[in-house]
């Protein structure tokens, strides 16, 4: 099969791939860069004085315990939202994958959440499970269920992972179904007449075959919940009640923006970022060889 | 025919615009502010008005998002080079402004290079001391002023038999009865965790929140708020809560809607509250001063301000200062700030408008807007009341609340939370203290 496209002039190709590589350059490279190097620097918000300080930023933080939690809280936040997120989508794929009456309907409906940003994600838990606004909240209380997660850490970390799993299930759900209905039907009909139930169906033909979109999902949703529950992280709970629910990502904008330190800001944002390149040469070099197509 | 005439007019208005020498050119000055609302209806109207006095400059507000945005719109237009004229930074952002030296204008500069008129002494000094320098050069100028009043839901109380509580003591018993008739979810609670029972409390009992005044003369400050009062408090708060006599409602006014339900019947928070107690209360209410402890000596002191001052940025040319300077004239008018007063519930920031409102009658048949005043001006300011200046206050405030939080959760007791926010609270400080231009 020919996999190279031909092309007559030497010029045409990069001329092509230009505006790409510009706004790759200027959106991503030149912030990237701008935050290492404000990593070794120490300013005050008005970048009135600057001094260069080498490492210092990143000595002091990996000298503080309170990063390390952060770094374990955000592996916790983020391996719960991504397993009940995928689990719970996966289900409701298989369920939307029936010749049903008005399948197409669950299908749309499934798919809106996505649309929501995750502010208003955060704000629409709120209204549900807040302890004086809260409509659930009302309920649970009702049921003795000392419902409180102003102060209760538990509770406001399992407010997060709600609704962040919440609103990333319609992302998994799309690529659950579109992988569903590319397993050839013969398989699945060998096998039923082999006589597996659906269940062992599911779990020996179905499974193993949909395991590329479980782990191109993982990693989406790992990157999801380590970046994209800020806005959530930020309507619902500010980081608290204590730190209970400080993942990595909103500490970097306590402390620079609410804080004023630009530099451990920076430094932790580097450490984010070596973090993902990490995630992804992972998904990369090991997921995309071990998965069975 | 009416196009030609369009045209025409075009014309003769493009000569006159291009054609007018610099003297007539209107400058225009830039100001940023964070007021929604009732309260941006008043910035937008203030505008117009000086706008429509004069024909020099023009006023051009911008709402630019909640206070902590509105502060980081303004560094980060400061660091590209294109600050606005004037910004609107709340109380707790005092210090980060006043660190930034070659960044804002100090207002007594302004106004003495502008060559306007400016007497500091018309000014109310338990508000302006907030943003002056222990010279008492006013740095920034006062806008929207409040203080922490308690907001009481008369009938509840009359109807649980309870009279209006003046001291903590007092405060601590009715909200029991209060809890026990009818309120098990809440007989009291408080917005603004830290304002309320560290800042407030410590300012109202006269007690340190922090060395060097408060941080007013250094930033070499060092907090102390873990002292017996306010550590005797926290625990009393603790033990309340676990029954949900006092029950937390967060670290900033998101619980605010939890007085005007009905559910909390005492609730601490901001005279500033006003605007929403008054549309939402559908019970007779009142505001009265902070509750103290009869025991500690010389309670009660003063209350501090909350609320946000003017600040004017630096590196603009002289010509829009004399505009800038203008405008703050303008708004210190006496009838004016009247009107501010009325239609914000926000404080007057002149003798002379406090005491037209007086004279007016305006407090005869809402007394708890004279509240905030009466804590304010309660006593001559002490060293442990004029005021705070700590750096970093917004993510200062997140660190105590945090440690406060575990104290009412039950995982710190109440003096190890406050040990553990002071010292938190200290390296963030020294933190601070060295970024800060000398």
């Amino acid at each position: 099969m020919q996999k190279q496209a031909i092309f007559q002039s030497k010029l045409l190709p990069y001329a092509l791939v230009a505006p790409q590589l510009a706004i790759v350059l200027i959106f991503f490279y030149w912030p990237a860069l701008q935050a290492v190097i404000q990593s070794f620097l120490q300013q005050d918000a008005f970048g009135l004085s600057t001094t260069f300080v080498w490492f210092e930023n990143y000595v002091e933080l990996f000298g503080d315990s309170a990063y390390f939690e952060s770094i374990l809280r955000t592996f916790f936040f983020s391996f719960a939202i991504a397993v009940s997120s995928l689990s719970f989508a996966l289900l409701l794929a298989v369920m939307a994958d029936k010749p049903l009456r008005g399948s197409m309907l669950y299908r749309t409906l499934l798919i809106w959440p996505y649309a929501v940003a995750p502010p208003v994600v955060g704000v629409l838990w709120i209204f549900m499970l807040h302890p004086s606004l809260g409509v659930i909240a009302r309920y649970l209380r009702a049921l003795g269920i000392d419902w409180n997660p102003l102060l209760d850490g538990d509770q406001a970390a399992t407010l997060i992972i709600l609704a962040a799993a919440w609103k990333q299930i319609s992302y998994n759900f799309l690529f659950f179904l579109a992988g569903l209905q590319s397993i050839p039907r013969s398989v699945l009909e060998a096998a039923a007449i082999d006589g597996a139930r659906p269940m062992r169906r599911f779990w020996t033909v179905t499974f193993p075959l949909l395991s590329p979109t479980i782990f191109f999902l993982l990693v989406v949703n790992i990157v999801y919940a380590f970046f994209d529950t800020f806005g959530i992280i930020d309507t619902m709970t500010r980081g608290g009640p204590g730190k209970s629910t400080e993942t990595l990502v909103y500490k970097v904008y306590s402390d620079g923006l609410l804080g004023g330190n630009l530099g451990s800001s920076a430094a932790q944002s580097v450490v984010l970022m070596i973090m993902v390149i990490v995630l992804t040469g992972i998904q990369f070099r090991f997921v995309e060889r071990k998965v069975t197509y | 025919m009416a196009l030609r005439h369009f045209g025409t007019a075009a014309a003769v208005a493009l000569t006159v615009g291009l054609g007018a020498s610099p003297a007539l050119a209107v400058t225009e000055i830039q100001w940023w502010h964070a007021m929604t609302g009732a309260n941006n209806d008043v910035i937008v109207k203030l505008a117009n008005d000086f706008n429509a006095s004069q024909s020099d400059y023009k006023v051009i507000p911008t709402y630019k998002g909640n206070y902590a945005d509105t502060m980081n719109a303004g560094i980060a237009a400061f660091r590209a080079g294109n600050a606005p004229h004037i910004m609107q930074v709340f109380e707790v952002g005092t210090a980060t402004m006043m660190a930034a030296t070659g960044a804002v204008k100090p207002v007594y500069k302004l106004m003495a290079e502008a060559g306007e008129k400016f007497d500091p002494k018309i000014y109310l000094p338990a508000i302006t001391g907030y943003y002056s320098t222990s010279k008492g050069e006013m740095l920034s100028f006062p806008f929207n002023s409040s203080s922490t009043v308690m907001w009481v839901n008369l009938d509840e109380l009359k109807k649980a038999n309870v009279a209006i509580p003046k001291t903590w003591p007092e405060t601590f018993e009715a909200a029991k009865k209060l809890h026990d008739n009818g309120h098990a979810t809440c007989g009291f609670s408080n917005s603004w965790v830290t304002w309320v029972n560290l800042e407030q409390l410590s300012a109202w009992h006269n007690v340190p929140l922090s060395s060097k005044a408060n941080g007013l003369d250094g930033f070499d400050t060092k907090l102390e708020f873990n002292g017996p009062l306010q550590v005797k408090h926290l625990e009393k708060l603790v033990e309340l809560q676990k029954d949900k006599t006092y029950d937390y409602a967060g670290r900033t006014n998101t619980g605010e809607g939890r007085f005007t339900s009905g559910e909390c019947p005492l609730y601490l928070t901001s005279s500033a509250f006003f605007g929403n107690v008054k549309a939402q209360a559908k019970f007779a209410f009142t505001a009265v001063p902070m509750p103290y402890y009869p025991d500690a000596k010389g309670a009660p002191q003063n209350s501090i301000i909350g609320g946000a001052s003017l600040w004017v940025m630096g590196g603009k040319p002289a010509e829009e200062y004399k505009g800038v300077a203008k405008f703050l004239t303008f708004l210190s008018d006496t009838d004016r700030q009247v009107y501010i007063h009325k239609a914000s519930g926000y404080l007057p920031i002149t003798k002379a408008a406090y005491e037209k409102a007086k004279a007016e009658g305006f407090y005869k048949d809402q007394p708890y807007l004279e509240t905030p005043l009466l804590e304010l001006t309660n006593k001559e300011p002490t060293e442990n009341s004029r005021g705070l200046r700590l750096g970093n206050m917004v993510q200062l405030r997140d660190v105590w609340a945090e440690e406060i939080e575990q104290a009412l959760a039950g995982k710190k007791t109440a003096k190890q939370a406050l040990d553990a926010a002071v010292e938190r609270g200290n390296t963030m400080l020294r933190q601070f203290e060295k970024t800060a231009v000398k």
